[in-house]
């Protein structure tokens, strides 16, 4: 009896839970598991978890608006990064050292996000229905474009551009004497010699987490989730379809934006030309392992799914290498993140529009 | 009664359904004079390009026809092809009879994955492409883990040139000198200094003449209204899921034949990277020629290999003389290519949505008229 109640309980926890989001789970407690037994330090592997889920959640916070308003996955993140890329460019430009040139990077950032997100939601809109390959290849075509302007734009601080022609920004740019972890050690908590808490990063996150999901219950955000279920409803109960859809596009596109600076900040440098280019893959499957789906997300799965995904990418490289001296983290992370978008397009939850 | 158009309409109505060929017409017109190359040079490069990379595009041809959209999933059958020629080079055979082997081996992997395939873009149904394009990604981890994890340990692989110093794991370039240009070689003529791979070409002709064929039968057929109305398919007693299995299936193992054959043209295997590519070069170079997501032909597909090509070809050097920088050329290449399939994507929506406010307008017209 008690073992039937209790399969019984265990399989409705799994069906609540989803079972891919399951086995994720028991998989990354595995690794926390056994990585003292094979050597890996739990304070670092933590300490290294909470700090790339400080860096990426802000950019997968960026699908919510999107999912929330009926536009499918934002595989076009890279058109937010590259907004965020410009705010930090010119903010490195204008040279002001230290953490004002954080809020610099922000404030320039802002006004291409705003632009960029309008045009790419007015875009969207004229292709309902196709929304997801129509974004991801937006995504890559504007990292290509910007690839030929990062050339030919008349940046001149000389740490951005190339040494020998003067001309063109590098590849990579240090973020070293202007933002490098401004976020990371404000307020940071050194629990042991190992474990360090990146509070200032996870408290930019938290801000953010806490405006949108502020935002989603204002009338306008409800307006939103409307259009998202039933955008039939939407019109018929006199929403603005189209405007709703936009201005979702465009936070999303600002969240990207602000994603990347936060990104940047802990990384310590600025990754141009090619390097947006398979950004939004890791933020895409990060919250769909969190529980999301194609039209339904909140914020608790922005935050599970990237604690997950990082996770995982952070464990299994310091495990494997030392469990089986091989590398294989690269193989499991196409795998597992890839693996989740299929499962999450296969599913029919979305309505038939 | 149907609404009349005027000769303007009509003019616009062409240029918005040709917008992307011309578009590249318009970039041609202005590299080639840029980039300086002779007339000859060009079209010997372009021939080399029409025998490299027609047999993959035209694998695109049938998933079209089912109404499943650009099958971004090939990349599976170049998979399946590279694995085929890791193979035979393991084995040392070489020539014709190497390329044969190799396609053998690459059909049972070619129609497994196909089949995997079409089932999970049956559960995805709305959402093939983006689907089939993730199925992409998805498969290359396992490649990867069969390629780089699994062959020398588990598959045996005894050559040491196509191991990895560590003692498994293929390396990352494989020479593939045994059957370098085995077909193209076969048979070839000169033409004012331009030789021309006749084998190839009629290998191309062959398949080409096999879609038009198969259009015809009773699976093309039935194939085309799947495409066109899948409820009203169904209720025709076609096996809709059955034949759009079929469809990716026979797209997946030309695309595995289609990858033998260009990689025999270039001679080496990028274990890691070649598949990886052709999906998304295949996908422009078709829409280039004009096909949407709807509508494809074989026309499409050599104009497309031909104005693409063209394009891939001048526009480095164009970029130099233009500017002074090659790297300039490069990433505008790159940015075409995306561009282009971007447009063709919007345009191909925005033209459906044109087309049923059509049917809508001629509908009402014809109601007034009744009443």
């Amino acid at each position: 009896m008690i073992v039937n109640e209790l399969t019984s309980s265990v399989k409705g926890f799994i069906k609540s839970f989803g079972l891919p989001r399951v086995i994720i789970g028991l998989f990354l407690l595995l690794l926390f598991v056994t990585a003292p037994f094979v050597g890996v330090n739990v304070g670092t592997s933590l300490s290294d978890t909470l700090n790339r889920f400080g860096m990426n959640a802000v950019m997968v916070l960026a699908m919510v608006p999107m999912i929330h308003s009926g536009c499918g996955l934002n595989f076009g993140l890279p058109l937010g990064i590259i907004a965020g890329l410009l705010g930090a460019t010119i903010s490195l430009q204008v040279n002001i050292p230290g953490p004002m040139s954080f809020v610099l990077a922000i404030l320039f950032a802002t006004p291409f996000a705003v632009v960029l997100g309008w045009g790419y939601g007015q875009l969207l809109n004229r292709v309902k229905g196709g929304e997801m390959m129509i974004a991801t290849y937006v995504g890559f075509s504007s990292v290509a474009f910007m690839c030929i302007m990062w050339l030919l734009l008349p940046f001149s601080n000389p740490t951005m551009v190339w040494g020998y022609s003067g001309r063109g920004l590098r590849t990579t740019i240090s973020t070293e004497g202007y933002y490098l972890h401004v976020l990371n050690d404000f307020l940071s908590i050194r629990l042991t010699s190992h474990l360090v808490i990146p509070t200032g990063m996870i408290l930019f996150f938290a801000v953010l987490a806490f405006i949108i999901w502020a935002f989603l219950h204002t009338k306008t955000g409800t307006a939103m989730t409307a259009v998202g279920s039933n955008p039939v409803f939407a019109r018929a109960s006199g929403i603005n379809v189209d405007r709703v859809r936009t201005l979702s596009v465009i936070m999303s596109t600002w969240l990207g934006a602000m994603g990347i600076l936060v990104y940047q900040q802990s990384f310590g440098f600025i990754q141009l030309y090619m390097g947006p280019f398979y950004m939004a893959l890791p933020a895409v499957s990060a919250i769909l392992i969190g529980g999301a789906s194609v039209n339904k997300a909140s914020i608790l799965n922005v935050i599970v799914g990237t604690f997950l995904f990082q996770g995982i990418v952070t464990m299994t490289p310091s495990v494997m290498n030392s469990m089986i001296h091989t590398d294989m983290s690269e193989v499991i992370r196409i795998v597992v993140s890839n693996g989740m978008i299929l499962y999450a397009l296969t599913r029919k939850t979305e309505a038939v529009r | 009664m149907t609404l009349q158009m005027t000769k303007t309409q009509k003019l616009l109505r062409f240029l918005a359904n040709n917008t992307v060929p011309i578009l590249f017409l318009i970039i041609c017109a202005f590299g080639i004079p840029l980039s300086g190359y002779s007339a000859n040079y060009l079209v010997s490069e372009i021939l080399v390009r029409i025998v490299r990379n027609s047999f993959l595009i035209i694998s695109l041809l049938i998933p079209i026809l089912a109404g499943m959209g650009l099958n971004f999933g090939m990349t599976l059958g170049a998979m399946a092809g590279q694995i085929g020629l890791i193979f035979i080079t393991d084995w040392g055979i070489v020539g014709i009879p190497g390329m044969l082997l190799a396609m053998i081996i690459s059909t049972p992997i070619s129609i497994l994955l196909g089949w995997w395939c079409g089932k999970i873009l049956n559960m995805a149904r709305g959402r093939e492409m983006v689907t089939s394009y993730i199925i992409g990604f998805f498969m290359n981890g396992i490649y990867q883990l069969i390629v780089l994890y699994g062959m020398g340990v588990v598959i045996p692989v005894r050559s040491n040139s196509l191991l990895l110093p560590r003692g498994y794991g293929i390396r990352n370039t494989v020479n593939l000198i045994g059957i370098r240009k085995s077909l193209d070689n076969l048979l070839t003529i000169r033409v004012f200094g331009i030789s021309i791979p006749l084998v190839s070409f009629l290998v191309i002709a062959m398949l080409c003449l096999f879609i038009l064929w198969f259009k015809k039968t009773k699976l093309g057929q039935d194939m085309r209204s799947v495409g066109q109305d899948m409820e009203v398919a169904r209720a025709a007693g076609i096996r809709v899921e059955h034949t759009r299995i079929i469809s990716i299936i026979i797209s997946t193992v030309f695309a595995g034949y289609g990858m033998i054959l260009y990689l025999q043209n270039i001679g080496t295997l990028n274990t890691y990277n070649s598949h990886m590519q052709i999906g998304m070069f295949s996908v422009a170079a078709l829409l280039v020629g004009g096909a949407t997501v709807a509508k494809a032909n074989i026309r499409n597909v050599f104009l497309g290999v031909i104005l693409f090509h063209l394009m891939f070809i001048v526009s480095p050097m164009a970029g130099k003389n233009l500017i002074g920088q090659a790297q300039l050329g490069e990433y505008f290449r790159v940015f075409v290519s995306y561009g282009v399939i971007t447009i063709s994507l919007v345009l191909y929506e925005v033209r459906k949505k044109r087309d049923q406010a059509q049917v809508g307008l001629a509908l009402a017209s014809e109601q007034e008229a009744g009443a």
